[in-house]
């Protein structure tokens, strides 16, 4: 419903996500809304898979900040999206421990099965494939990061084979 | 089933990592079983017990000379200082003697950070602290308040363990709803707002003034020191920041004393320690054990070597500290004397250990790799030095070696090294000239015959 919508900046952003970026603006004292902008950015990577130049406009406007500043912020972190990234984006971690640990063996085997190489997205755009920096879970290596926010630990190739199968499924429904 | 439905099954549940039963002597760890993580659970195990204390809210009566109910400032710094807690993020410095240095008079807002961000490779303990105990922290964190005065605080979570963010939030509101945190805590005269905060993937911001700036919504990139934090932090006010592990001891600390918690460990070296051991062990997970520990004692918690292999290296702190060698490692013991004797360091507690199958030339140049990847690009040697040791580290890999790249390589790191404003640029170089001190024949062969040394040949 058009009224459950409030124009900021260039973008339209949902009320709800407006009451999410207060939530986090809330945290902060009244003249450091920017403290927010990591979380902003999240979330609206969250809900629309990636930060667009328009978001980061809109959040810039919400947060009274440069909208470069904002973009510094997107381009100096690794896990924002840039551009629109697969509907599963895959980060696993081939750092040290991992390499010890078939890490890098994980990342072959998905390259493998979904018929892409690292940095890739699959033609049916549902799986992004990155190879990332440690994630901070060592001792379950393999690991890997699903959309941000879901580690998935000791993957081994059966797992990793039950996880995309698994996740294909979920696309008829 | 839906996405997340999926997701979740693949999610880890700590007992591989943390409910093994393989701790010794466990504080931060004790009696976690994964269900257990929430207010009343926490309650049940003593849990706000040392904050009652402090803030004369458990029962005791009043000092016989002072008239005091519960501890003044002084007194917690003190009982800090005689428990010999040093800080567990990586350098180690003492707890007590950091929190003195607040400015506790000073007219102003002051801020508390808890330094979750963790992300030195080899590190996850911090992980299960925040998934599993999260409470604890929030209690050590609201005795320092207590201690420096101070009402407001942080905690910067590693973005990639986002679960632990989430869960983090939710045990924060459970200690809001319950009086454990807000305005006259437990009735009293101290107040402290604490908060929630979450990074999305830079390792630098592991650094402390790194991890200010990100908190005040920048680039993470680090300043110049000094101004030191505890007069120029968070907005420019002074702080205090500490590891999660640090703040997760301090309860246990205040309820048992700081004798008790230095007679844990060795002198200088007080209490327990989180080790996250990964790599070519049996078991790899999270042990706590008392400080002073025989680092052998750690790798048979661990199962010892996989696939009952030899030993071959450690790196004993996380990927920043310099690797030793097995003949060395296995006669230390677990603490940051001990360790900074043999010639590395303690660090995060992140034990990674290699057997002898591994090439160190391909190690070296995965860690040089992170570096390469991981610098801010503020400092010039830092942000070419570190591409610069990968390419040559590369080159030795794929076979394109020159014998004038040993040289090189210690050269390039020996330019890194003390040039640039924060520590991540001695990190990328320590591990570079520790590998060449130590495995030097391995290089020189990789660059003489284009192929790695036999395994077991350089054990």
């Amino acid at each position: 419903m058009i009224s459950e919508i409030k124009a900021v900046g260039t973008a339209v952003l949902p009320e709800s996500t407006l009451a999410r970026f207060a939530r986090e603006v809330a945290k902060y004292p009244a003249d450091q809304a920017q403290s927010a902008v990591m979380a902003c950015l999240a979330i609206v990577q969250q809900e629309q898979g990636h930060v667009s130049m328009e978001a980061e406009k809109a959040i810039a406007e919400y947060l009274g900040m440069a909208p470069i500043a904002v973009h510094e912020v997107t381009t100096f972190y690794n896990m924002y999206n840039q551009r629109p990234v697969g509907k599963f984006k895959l980060n696993v971690c081939t750092n040290l421990p991992c390499q010890l640990r078939d890490g890098n063996k994980a990342l072959a085997h998905l390259e493998h099965k979904l018929g892409i190489t690292m940095g890739d997205t699959t033609a049916d755009g549902l799986f992004t494939l990155q190879q990332s920096e440690c994630l901070g879970a060592c001792a379950d290596s393999p690991v890997m990061l699903v959309n941000d926010r879901h580690m998935c630990s000791f993957m081994s190739n059966d797992k990793l084979d039950q996880l995309i199968d698994g996740l294909r499924s979920t696309q008829g429904q | 089933m839906n996405a997340e439905q999926i997701l979740s099954q693949f999610s880890a549940t700590g007992v591989q990592t943390c409910f093994h039963g393989r701790h010794i002597e466990p504080q931060i760890y004790a009696g976690l079983n994964g269900r257990n993580w929430s207010l009343k659970d926490y309650e049940a195990r003593g849990g706000y017990q040392a904050l009652r204390k402090i803030l004369g809210q458990d029962g005791s009566a009043p000092h016989p000379e002072t008239g005091v109910v519960g501890f003044t400032q002084d007194q917690v710094i003190a009982t800090l200082k005689d428990s010999a807690l040093r800080g567990r993020g990586g350098a180690g410095f003492p707890t007590g003697l950091k929190w003195s240095f607040m400015p506790r008079q000073f007219p102003g807002q002051k801020y508390l950070v808890c330094n979750s961000d963790e992300g030195e490779p080899g590190t996850c303990k911090d992980r299960d602290i925040l998934l599993y105990n999260p409470h604890i922290v929030i209690e050590g964190m609201a005795i320092a308040a207590f201690a420096m005065g101070i009402s407001v605080g942080y905690n910067y979570i590693h973005g990639e363990i986002f679960e632990a963010y989430e869960r983090f939030e939710a045990a924060l509101e459970e200690a809001r709803a319950a009086g454990l945190l807000g305005n006259h805590i437990m009735g009293s005269h101290f107040s402290f707002q604490l908060h929630a905060f979450h990074g999305f993937g830079a390792y630098i911001c592991g650094e402390e003034t790194a991890l200010l700036e990100s908190l005040e919504g920048k680039k993470g990139q680090p300043r110049f020191k000094p101004p030191f934090p505890a007069s120029f932090g968070l907005y420019g006010k002074p702080t205090t920041i500490n590891n999660t592990e640090t703040f997760a001891a301090v309860p246990w600390i205040i309820r048992n004393g700081g004798q008790a918690y230095l007679e844990c460990g060795k002198p200088n070296n007080g209490g327990t320690k989180i080790f996250s051991v990964s790599g070519d062990v049996e078991m790899p997970g999270n042990y706590e054990i008392p400080m002073g520990t025989p680092f052998s004692k750690l790798l048979e918690l661990a199962g010892g070597v996989r696939k009952g292999r030899q030993l071959k290296a450690v790196i004993p702190g996380g990927s920043s500290s310099p690797v030793l060698p097995a003949s060395i490692m296995m006669n230390c013991t677990m603490d940051y004397d001990s360790i900074a004797k043999a010639g590395s360091m303690l660090g995060s507690g992140a034990v990674i250990v290699m057997d002898d199958s591994r090439c160190m030339v391909e190690s070296l140049k995965r860690l040089s790799y992170f570096y390469m990847h991981e610098s801010c690009g503020q400092c010039t040697p830092c942000r070419e030095g570190t591409g610069w040791l990968w390419r040559l580290v590369d080159r030795i890999e794929r076979g394109h070696g020159k014998p004038a790249d040993m040289a090189l390589l210690d050269n390039v790191a020996e330019n890194i090294m003390g040039r640039t404003i924060c520590a991540l640029g001695d990190a990328a170089a320590m591990p570079v000239r520790a590998m060449i001190k130590h495995f030097r024949p391995e290089f020189e062969h990789y660059i003489e015959h284009k192929t790695r040394m036999a395994p077991t040949a350089n054990v």
